[in-house]
């Protein structure tokens, strides 16, 4: 079984992060996984991507043209990504940045205002940290307690942080599950 | 240490310190400049030197200075920075020094882009300066492939007194993939006494070393390109190296692929075997020397009608393969340029559009 992930944005939203973050708690489960960064000829406030692919076995291509999900932070990338993204995969949709749909009926959608709920708790720049907790409750592509626990590495020498950045987790997920699930088939 | 995920162009600089490589120059160039940002931290931390060149002109020959006095060196950068570089990979070569270049390849000719690219696999196989002479080249697939390479060329590049190659394509340097790095090397100390310009007193000896690439009297020349021919037939003989995916079986059609490509080429070949129509690949992870022998074998197994070789080129590897499979089956050719890396679905295509 294997999933790939689709992280895109802003140039500054914190996509590449959120996507190494993501392939760190996988794998920490013992998974393989792969981090493939968009590296074109990107400026501040251009588009930003990255695709993290989480498998159990040696991934071959790390080259996927349809991923499983989708977390769009921007209108561009939903616009870009949204219709590529398998059938009953998790599409995640700012919308704080975006008033439109990923217009499919086949997906698991999932609008929330990640970078408000960022700004009530504190910071805009944790929007990413709101949008990856949500994700991963909702698409339980890894466990979230290895999530939280990989989170709080990556910031062990700026501690003063981790409090935030869990509270972004754990508000997203809180979110994520208080939303109905789409009737969309899971894949087993 | 466990398995840690880390970007390709930061593992290349950590496995070269592992190997024990504490002298790095070098000159910034998409998709490599993580190595040098990487390891302008990591080397002071380690005793080591780091320096910035003013141009990848002067970074090669700082390069040879160092590979001069038998001290571990190595050198990345991408491919318009490595066509610079020639000039004195040439003369690395011609004063049989040993030293480790990484060529993260970028799309050209030119300045071309700085997407993923296997574009620069003639210039490195085929003697990449001026005169007689040739690289040990090695191809990784994988970030851990990347790691375990770099830790094995300088060996390499002091057991032929050579320069080594290491041929990786954009999509290794910037893709993040757990690794786990061996034990530092525990290689033999190597015996420079008999040439390495590093003073006699270092050397406790009589004999004046001279590091030179001119020979200006034709006989003595023409009896050191023979000594070089030598080394890369000893090279041929000893240090061929590749992997073989899904050969046990009798396949129809054979896929030679490399680097990333060979990655893409894999998932291909099992989406293929699952609608029945079986491929097997040989994977050179040496490219040069090539193997011939593997591939002759492979391309003459009885259910194999036809030979693929598939490279983010415009088919420069095509000529090696032909000359290993010697005319007993047809080679075609799929590749993609300019830093589009071919979609497996777009490899099946091109695998099933070439078996008709």
């Amino acid at each position: 079984m294997q999933s790939e992930v689709m992280f895109a944005g802003f140039g500054g939203q914190g996509i590449l992060l959120s996507g190494k973050m993501l392939a760190e708690a996988a794998m920490a489960k013992g998974f393989e996984v792969a981090w493939v960064p968009s590296y074109g000829p990107e400026m501040r406030g251009g588009t930003a991507y990255c695709m993290v692919v989480v498998s159990e076995k040696s991934i071959a291509s790390p080259i996927i043209q349809n991923p499983m999900h989708l977390i769009a932070m921007n209108r561009p990338s939903l616009e870009k990504f949204a219709p590529v993204v398998k059938p009953s995969g998790v599409v995640l949709i700012n919308s704080s940045l975006i008033s439109a749909g990923a217009g499919r009926d086949d997906i698991d959608e999932l609008a929330l205002p990640v970078t408000e709920i960022a700004r009530e708790l504190g910071s805009v720049k944790i929007a990413n940290i709101v949008a990856l907790g949500a994700f991963v409750a909702r698409s339980k592509i890894v466990d979230f307690e290895s999530l939280r626990k990989t989170v709080k590495e990556e910031f062990a020498d700026k501690e003063k942080f981790i409090p935030l950045n869990m509270a972004a987790l754990d508000r997203g997920k809180k979110m994520a599950l208080e939303v109905e699930p789409s009737n969309i088939p899971r894949p087993s | 240490m466990g398995k840690v995920l880390m970007k390709g162009n930061e593992a290349i600089g950590e496995a070269a310190i592992k190997a024990g490589c504490l002298n790095y120059f070098a000159y910034p160039i998409t998709p490599q400049s993580e190595v040098a940002e990487y390891l302008s931290r990591r080397l002071p931390e380690v005793d080591g030197v780091f320096l910035q060149g003013e141009s990848e002109v002067a970074v090669s020959y700082m390069v040879f200075g160092a590979a001069a006095c038998g001290e571990r060196v190595f050198t990345t950068s991408s491919s318009p920075g490595i066509s610079l570089m020639s000039e004195a990979i040439s003369y690395i070569a011609g004063a049989e020094c040993p030293a480790v270049f990484v060529n993260i390849m970028r799309g050209g000719p030119g300045l071309g882009g700085i997407l993923p690219s296997q574009a620069d696999y003639l210039q490195a196989t085929k003697g990449i300066g001026h005169g007689d002479f040739r690289l040990l080249v090695m191809a990784p697939a994988s970030v851990q492939e990347a790691v375990e390479m770099v830790m094995m060329a300088f060996p390499l590049a002091e057991k032929y007194r050579n320069p080594v190659m290491i041929l990786g394509d954009g999509l290794i340097g910037q893709m993040m993939e757990p690794v786990e790095f061996p034990d530092r090397l525990q290689s033999e100390p190597i015996n420079k006494d008999d040439w390495a310009t590093n003073g006699m007193a270092m050397r406790k000896s009589e004999q004046r070393n001279l590091v030179k690439s001119l020979f200006l009297d034709p006989e003595q020349l023409n009896a050191h390109n023979l000594v070089l021919k030598a080394k890369y037939e000893r090279m041929a003989r000893e240090e061929v190296k590749y992997d073989s995916y899904n050969t046990a079986v009798n396949y129809k059609a054979l896929v030679v692929s490399y680097g990333t490509m060979s990655r893409v080429c894999r998932t291909a070949i099992d989406d293929l075997k699952a609608d029945g129509f079986e491929v097997g690949m040989i994977r050179p992870q040496i490219v040069f020397p090539f193997p011939e022998s593997a591939v002759y074998d492979a391309a003459s197994k009885k259910s194999c009608k036809i030979v693929i070789c598939i490279e983010m080129s415009m088919g420069q590897m095509v000529e090696d393969v032909e000359r290993s499979v010697k005319g007993i089956r047809p080679v075609r050719w799929y590749g993609k340029c300019g830093g589009e890396v071919p979609t497996p679905e777009e490899v099946m295509d091109a695998i099933k559009a070439c078996e008709e």
